[in-house]
């Protein structure tokens, strides 16, 4: 049922990438419990725009959850309370009248703040970049059939290619490591046939680029998947620890 | 030298040198659970295991092995202090499925090297150090281990923290031994759940066996 709650936010507000940041407090009223977290928030802008003051900054893009845009951790959780939704299928029915809502951008030295809660998160980018590309025949289409995988593995590669790449595995662990995403990407296509080709030198390259990016080391708490939007499993970042481990062997 | 450079690498170092201290500690623990069954049984094995030429090895590989996983995990830390930002969080919570232990580990390895210290104290310095260099510094002959086993569990304040020791290395050994094998990438979907139900019974051995020595004489068995 529709109701309407009045609630406080504390956000962080930075002007810019060098600026020192720091919180903000509004009081927003008449919120309709069923509008979404973003809508809240645009309500909030428009509401700042009409003061003559500077709207917030933050990420959103598809708002249903397979871009990878939104980000925002709220009240301590990335993308919110809820399992495995992203910020912009968070909506206000989830919060109390009365409650003060604490909004702050992704923490991590990898992904610093352009301005308020945005980040940047060209870091990922980089890293699909460092992966390369994936060897294809090239000529007549061959048949579909002509490749059978099992189920098994078609399911994991789904799985594990089910993850937006939206940083929130960074960003709820302790040690702002990307080893998630990375096992993610690494997963989807080591799983499969065509990605067997380029798989343990894909594999390198990526957790090096990671490494030189500023990411830190995984110690498997497992706050990734516990915060993943996609719950992307951790059982890839032991998949990515083995082909890593494999390829260096080899070597 | 990926072993430094990469990520991974550094976790493999910490889980091979973690691993192998886990098999030192099922190996210590064994030896140990004989002082309660029988004391002239225990006595036999610390006069085998004394100033022998395997002992010492054994003793230097296993100190290296220390003296790695903890500048490791040292290292490790910093490097993912640095890797979280200067800013904090002002509100962070945390998940219920996340372990508190694995959390932790620095604290709870400080802990376990701190009481450390006091444990080689109180046993190596008066044993296997006292039979290399011939220097009297216990009370009792280096090879008497039971003596002096029974004499510092004697007292009730050694017994208490000898159990908060071991407690707190039991958590770290939750959390250790399935992330081993995880770094080590012997994990999947199937096998995560079940490596890590090991994990907490080997843990739980382990501790077992030590914990019931010193709670054996604070029961004031003798």
């Amino acid at each position: 049922m529709e109701k309407s709650i009045n609630i406080t936010l504390k956000i962080w507000r930075q002007a810019g990438p060098k600026v020192k940041g720091e919180f903000e407090t509004y009081k927003l009223d008449n919120i309709s419990s069923d509008s979404s977290f973003l809508e809240m928030l645009d309500v909030l802008n428009e509401k700042l725009i009409k003061e003559r003051k500077e709207p917030i900054a933050f990420d959103h893009d598809c708002r249903e959850g397979i871009c990878g845009m939104c980000s925002l951790y709220i009240n301590g959780h990335p993308h919110g309370l809820d399992g495995e939704t992203t910020t912009c299928q968070l909506h206000m029915r989830r919060f109390k009248d009365g409650e003060t809502i604490t909004v702050e951008p992704w923490r991590s030295a990898a992904f610093p703040v352009i301005k308020d809660l945005m980040v940047d998160r060209g870091a990922f980018d980089k890293i699909i970049q460092a992966g390369g590309f994936v060897s294809v025949n090239t000529g007549g289409v061959p048949d579909g059939n002509a490749i059978p995988i099992p189920k098994i593995y078609a399911d994991e590669a789904m799985d594990a290619a089910s993850c937006i790449g939206c940083g929130a595995c960074v960003a709820a662990c302790k040690n702002g490591s990307a080893m998630l995403f990375v096992a993610a990407k690494v997963s989807q296509l080591a799983l499969l046939p065509q990605g067997k080709v380029e798989a343990s030198h894909r594999a390198k390259l990526m957790v090096a680029k990671m490494d030189e990016l500023g990411f830190g080391n995984c110690t498997n708490t497992g706050a990734c998947e516990a915060e993943c939007p996609k719950a992307v499993s951790i059982s890839h970042i032991a998949r990515l620890n083995r082909e890593f481990l494999s390829a260096k062997f080899k070597d | 030298m990926w072993l430094i450079n990469s990520s991974i690498g550094r976790k493999l170092v910490m889980s091979i040198t973690g691993t192998f201290l886990v098999l030192f500690l099922l190996f210590h623990s064994i030896m140990n659970i004989v002082v309660i069954i029988s004391p002239s049984g225990y006595n036999k094995i610390c006069t085998f295991l004394g100033a022998n030429w395997y002992a010492i090895v054994g003793s230097g590989i296993l100190a290296g092995g220390f003296v790695i996983h903890i500048l490791y995990a040292l290292f490790l830390s910093y490097q993912n202090l640095i890797a979280r930002g200067k800013v904090d969080y002002a509100v962070s919570k945390n998940q219920k499925s996340v372990d508190w232990a694995s959390q932790n580990m620095l604290i709870l390895g400080t802990i376990v090297f701190g009481f450390l210290a006091l444990h080689l104290y109180n046993f190596w310095y008066k044993m296997q150090f006292a039979e290399l260099t011939g220097i009297h510094t216990g009370i009792f002959d280096p090879s008497k281990g039971a003596s002096f086993v029974a004499d510092l569990f004697s007292n009730w304040i050694y017994c208490s923290l000898y159990i908060v020791w071991l407690s707190a290395l039991w958590f770290h050994l939750t959390h250790g031994v399935w992330s081993a094998l995880q770094s080590l990438g012997l994990n999947n979907k199937t096998w995560l759940p079940r490596v890590k139900v090991i994990a907490n019974i080997i843990s739980t051995i382990v501790i077992l066996m030590f914990i019931s020595i010193p709670i054996y004489y604070l029961l004031g068995f003798k």
